[in-house]
This record gives structure tokens, sequence and C-alpha cells, in this order.
């Protein structure tokens, strides 16, 4: 099973984007990584997600997600913002972005990853361990270690 | 305490998971156990139920329709949003402990609570009450339940009788759309049987397009019954499923279609929801599921679809066909545009059986496929082709406007809208009717307006674009098609981003609850 996460779909420095900006430059990523196939249609899928109910998170975390038809395999980009987004949340803007990308018709299996990346977010010390991470590198690390399916 | 909860969003792919550990981590932290079955994408694994019968209280931190609901009979509920499990979980445990407190001090849910240590916890409960949904978007929750179930059902008997047309096309030198529709009426158990016995023949392709075609008649009969069962079970779960297929079968006997079966759906669900509510003695509370609930729910349902929504059909239905008579010698555009409006607003209920029977019952006096019937004719059958085929239109101009089911029920609804099958459109018309059946309702106007001006004409009574071949003028017979198809899928587009205003709004309110 592809990994979930690699270095190359981590952006530690993004900085002087909005909202749709920063979910661009992930979105950019997952398409250069080859797993979204359209970044024009993800983007509105992501999108009329967002329009549903904000996701913005408790502890700066913005959580953009769909289930796309443009999803080749499950994936997560990650972002970390030099200066706070507002996504929604009521404590604050985020500084820690996540996009989550699934495919429309994925299996059981890989959706299981996912649920257990979502369960892991909850958990302060998990995202401040990101926080810390120095590098793309360390976070894609960190990500790959921690999530397992239950 | 011990607490069962559920959770489970929209996409079903995060807010379910986060939900759901938030409330084990904050119950842990509180000393309470909570286990949680989380319904989402990656399927859900029941709670077990020996955990649902210890457990002191429920938790709904769920925004979609709560799966198997019945379990939890008895318990205390809370019902927040899932938004408001994940970003104040300490909040909703603490609620849910007042609420087992409030309930174990005799208060009944949601009145006034008396004395004092237990007010304070059921003032708490009051303060922060269960998220408020509007009615509308309550309404649509139901709805969207009973087109989810119905939809399978519309794309195997669509897809089948489609089926059936195409393999008749082949198997009959002329009218081959015609002669399968005649060879035996599927619906009359001993002619099939005896069809089977001595007409049927392995070899022949016209046998198997007969049968292909009535197996997606068969399909097709259970459509207005499911949506009537599945929307009284999205309002009051299991109950409401016997008294809503039998309120949607006899919604169909009676003419009334599928807006018919809508009616008997809600009438169906919160009859079954009222009564599972009854307080009843110890002794009869076993068999308020078996017997008492379904007898006394299909009865009342069964009486009012007999008496009071039956009679108004049949006085439409005659007082339109006599004065569709009186009009026939008018106005041929006018009357193009009065039988496109009547085939695309209930799909196959009472208006449009009358713009049919009108037309075929024209076909009779009609030689030729110029003469002024067959023009009805094709204006009624161009103008039922529309709804399906601008519905699949718009799916795939705006995906996004549309759910996954509507997305795949879009796909069908090709192959449905080129067959003349209008109940294509069903599961897109009962989701969202005052937005859409306005949009079919224009459409079918320019088609059967356009169609009448054109002067196409065709003596066949169905096979859509099957029978082109038949058609008087049949470029000038698609283009109306065409034109209204377009028109159509346009209206929809436009009323549906409208639409997502509201969704926006249902939104907010979230918002300002989470607040």
């Amino acid at each position: 099973m592809t990994a979930l996460i690699t270095a190359d779909l981590v952006d530690v420095g993004i900085a002087g984007l909005d909202r749709d900006g920063v979910t661009r430059r992930l979105i950019d990523l997952l398409v250069a990584a080859g797993r979204v196939t359209d970044a024009d249609g993800f983007q509105a899928d992501v999108r009329a997600r967002e329009a549903q109910m904000a996701t913005g998170m408790p502890g700066g975390i913005g959580l953009p997600h769909a289930r796309s038809d443009y999803v080749t395999v499950p994936s997560l980009a990650v972002g970390k913002l030099a200066q706070g987004v507002d996504w929604g949340a009521p404590d604050g803007p985020a500084t820690l972005v996540f996009l989550i990308a699934a495919p429309a018709s994925g299996d059981a299996d890989h959706l299981k990853i996912l649920a257990a990346l979502a369960r892991r977010l909850v958990h302060p010390e998990f995202r401040q361990s990101l926080l810390d991470a120095p590098d793309a590198a360390g976070v894609a690390e960190i990500i790959t270690r921690e999530v397992v399916p239950a | 305490m011990k607490f069962v909860a559920v959770s489970s969003c929209p996409t079903g792919i995060a807010h379910t998971y986060m939900a759901a550990e938030a409330l084990e981590q904050a119950g842990k932290a509180a000393g309470h156990e909570v286990h949680v079955e989380t319904q989402g994408a990656a399927g859900s694994v029941r709670l077990e139920p020996d955990l649902i019968t210890q457990a002191d209280g429920v938790i709904y931190a769920a925004d979609l329709d709560v799966q198997g609901k019945e379990r939890f009979a008895g318990k205390p509920v809370l019902d927040v949003g899932v938004k408001k499990a994940v970003h104040d979980a300490p909040g909703v445990i603490a609620q849910a402990v007042a609420m087992v407190e409030a309930a174990r001090a005799g208060a009944p849910a949601g009145a006034a609570p008396a004395g004092a240590a237990p007010a304070a916890a059921a003032t708490r409960v009051a303060a922060a009450p269960p998220r408020k949904v509007g009615v509308g978007t309550q309404i649509r929750k139901y709805l969207m339940t009973g087109v989810s179930y119905m939809i399978p059902f519309v794309s195997a008997g669509g897809i089948l009788i489609a089926i059936g047309f195409l393999l008749a096309t082949l198997a009959w030198d002329t009218n081959g759309a015609i002669e399968v529709t005649k060879v035996v009426n599927g619906f009359d158990g001993g002619a099939l049987v005896t069809w089977i016995g001595d007409g049927f023949s392995v070899t022949s392709l016209q046998s198997w397009a007969v049968l292909i075609f009535w197996i997606g008649k068969w399909s097709f009969s259970f459509l207005v019954p499911a949506l009537s069962a599945y929307i009284a079970y999205g309002i009051a779960d299991r109950p409401g499923i016997v008294p809503g297929f039998v309120g949607g079968y006899a919604a169909g006997l009676v003419g009334a279609g599928f807006l018919g079966g809508i009616v008997t759906g809600f009438l169906a669900g919160f009859l079954a929801l009222w009564i599972s509510r009854w307080k009843v003695p110890k002794g009869v509370r076993g068999v308020m599921p078996v017997v008492v609930i379904p007898v006394i729910s299909v009865l009342v349902v069964g009486l009012v679809t007999a008496l009071i929504i039956g009679p108004p059909m049949k006085a439409v239905n005659d007082g339109l066909t006599s004065w569709l008579n009186g009009l026939s010698g008018s106005n041929a555009v006018l009357l193009g545009v009065i039988l496109g409006l009547m085939m695309c607003f209930d799909l196959g209920g009472p208006l449009n059986k009358v713009a049919y029977v009108f037309a075929t019952a024209g076909l009779a006096n009609a030689t030729l496929s110029s003469d002024a019937p067959a023009k009805i004719m094709a204006a009624v059958m161009a103008a039922g082709m529309v709804p399906p085929l601008a519905a699949a239109l718009a799916t795939v101009v705006r995906p996004r406007l549309f759910t996954e089911g509507e997305r795949e029920a879009g796909k069908s609804a090709w192959l449905l809208g080129l067959s003349f099958i209008s109940e294509g459109a069903i599961p897109f018309a009962a989701a969202d009717p005052l937005r859409l059946i306005p949009s079919f309702m224009a459409g079918g106007a320019v088609t059967g307006a356009l169609s009448m001006a054109f002067g196409a004409g065709v003596l066949a009574p169905h096979g859509g674009f099957w029978v082109t071949p038949l058609v008087y003028q049949p470029f000038l017979f698609l283009l109306a098609i065409l034109a209204g198809m377009v028109v159509s899928a346009a209206l929809m587009i436009v009323f549906k981003g409208i639409g997502h205003g509201s969704d926006a709004e249902v939104a907010g309110e979230a918002e300002l609850v989470t607040v």
C-alpha cells in the first residue's frame, strides 16, 4: 500500500497565502506527486465540503478534506504556516493545515488509515510533535510512525 | 458512568473519527467509560449489545441520521452535532452526565426541572439544547434518506427496461420497442407463467427482450413504495418501514405517483414515531414493535391513502382529461407547452399519466406520423425524456452540486432519458422537489412547444430515442429535446446554486451553537 504521506507532500514554510491559497499550495503538492489528477476539480470538491461546515479544529488546526473522483491514492499533505490563517475554528487561526484526499470509492482498508489519522489529530502531543519537527522529512516520518490503523 | 455514542459526518473520513477519539479521551479524563460507534466511510463496527445495555446514557455526535436508533430505546439521549464533540468533548461529556442525573432524578425529558441539585444539572442541558436544525434541512434529510434507498431500484429497473428496448429493436424488424410490451403482461402472474411455458424460447432474442423488459418493470414497481418506506424509516427508524411500504404501494395504486409516495412516507413516519412514544404498560411494551405499531400505523396510512389521497386523484384525472380534450383543437404550441409542463411535473404521477394517456388515446385515430394526434404523442414523448436527460447533463456540468449517489444516478439517467423513462429523474426531484420540479417543467414546456411548432410526429407510444426512425421530422424532434434538456439543466444549476446558500445557513447555525 502506498504511504499516506512522504516528505514531498509537506511544506513547512508557507507564508503570505489565504485559506484558498494554502489549500491550493497543498493540492499542487498532491498533483505533483501524481496522487490527484485535476487540481481545479479537487479544489472544487474541497471547497464544497468546506462550505457545508468549516473544518478549523481546536489547537490551531485546519483540516480541509474531501472524497473525490480526482484522487487516486488516499493521501495527506501538510503545511506549516508562518502566520495563522483563519480556518473557521472558534479558538483562533490555524498554523498547521492537513489536507486529506480520499478517493471517492476507496476500500475500507484505505479509509481506515485516514480514520486513524483523524483520531491521532485529537491528541495535543501529536500536534505538538509535528509543530516541533524541523523539516518536511521529520513531519512525514512522525506521521508514518504514529498513524497506524487500529 | 458508562456511555455509548454514535459519530458521523458528511464526508465520513475526518470528523467522525476525531469526535470518537475526543469523546473517548474526554470521558477517560473525567472518569467515565465511553464507547463510540463510528458510522463513517471506513465502515462501522456495531456496538456490542452488552455495552448498550449497561450504558447510562447515549450521545449522538452525528450529522447524518443515526443508523439503528432502536437499539438505544429507553435510554436518555444527548443529541449534539459532530462539530461540538470535536471542539468541546469535555463539555459534551459534562452535558451527558447532567442529562443522566436529571433522568435519574425523575425529571421527564424536556420538562422544567424541579428540585435544587438536579435542577442545576438539568439547566445546563437546557442552556445548550441539542443542535438546532431548520425544518427545511430536517425535511431534506428525510427525503434524502428515502431517495438513497430508492436509487438502486430506479437504476436496476430503468437500465433493464432500456436493455429490453434495445434488444427488442434488434429482435423485431420494425417497431421493436412497441412489440416488446405487447407480448405478455408481466404483472399478470398467470399469463406470465403460461407464456414462459408456451411462448418463451431460450434461442429467441425476442423472448429475452420481453423477459428483461418485465424484470425491469418489476424493479420499477418498488420505486414509490421504497421511497415512501425509507422516508418513514428516516423519521421513525424501523417502525416506519412497514406503514411506509404499504402507504407507498397504495399511493401507486390510487395513481398518486411519487409525490403521493412522499406524502405517505411522511405520514407513515410521523405516525409510527408518535405511536412508538406512547406510554404503555409493561405487558404491552413487548408487542408494540411487532403488533401494535404495525397494525395501527398500516391501518391509518391505508385508510388515509384510500379515502383522502385517492379520490382527489380521480377528480384531477377526469378534470384534466376533459380540459385537454377541450384544448386539442386550439393553438398547437400552447398545447405542447401544457403537455410538457404536465409530463415533467410529477414524473409518472397523476398529471404525467393524464398527459400520457391523453396522447396515447389519440393515437387510435391517427394513421400517419404527420397527423395531429401523432404530433401530440411526439410532444409528450419528447417532453418526458427531458427530466432525466437534464439531470444527467447537470451532474456532468456541475458535479459538485450533487451528492455522490446523485452523480451515480446521473450516469444511468442518460440511458433512462433516451428510453423515455421519466422516472429516471425522480431521485433528483424527490430529494429537492421545490428547486428541481420547476426546472424540469420549464425544460418540458420548451421541448413540448418546439416539438409541436416543428410538427414532429410519432405513432409509437414509447421507446424514446430508440423509435426516432419512426418519427416524422426526426432531427427537429431531437432538436426540441436537446433545447429543453439544456434549458432544464441550466435552471437546475442556477436553482441548486441558490440552495448552497441554505447549506451555509445550516453551517452557520451549527457555528452559533458551538460558541
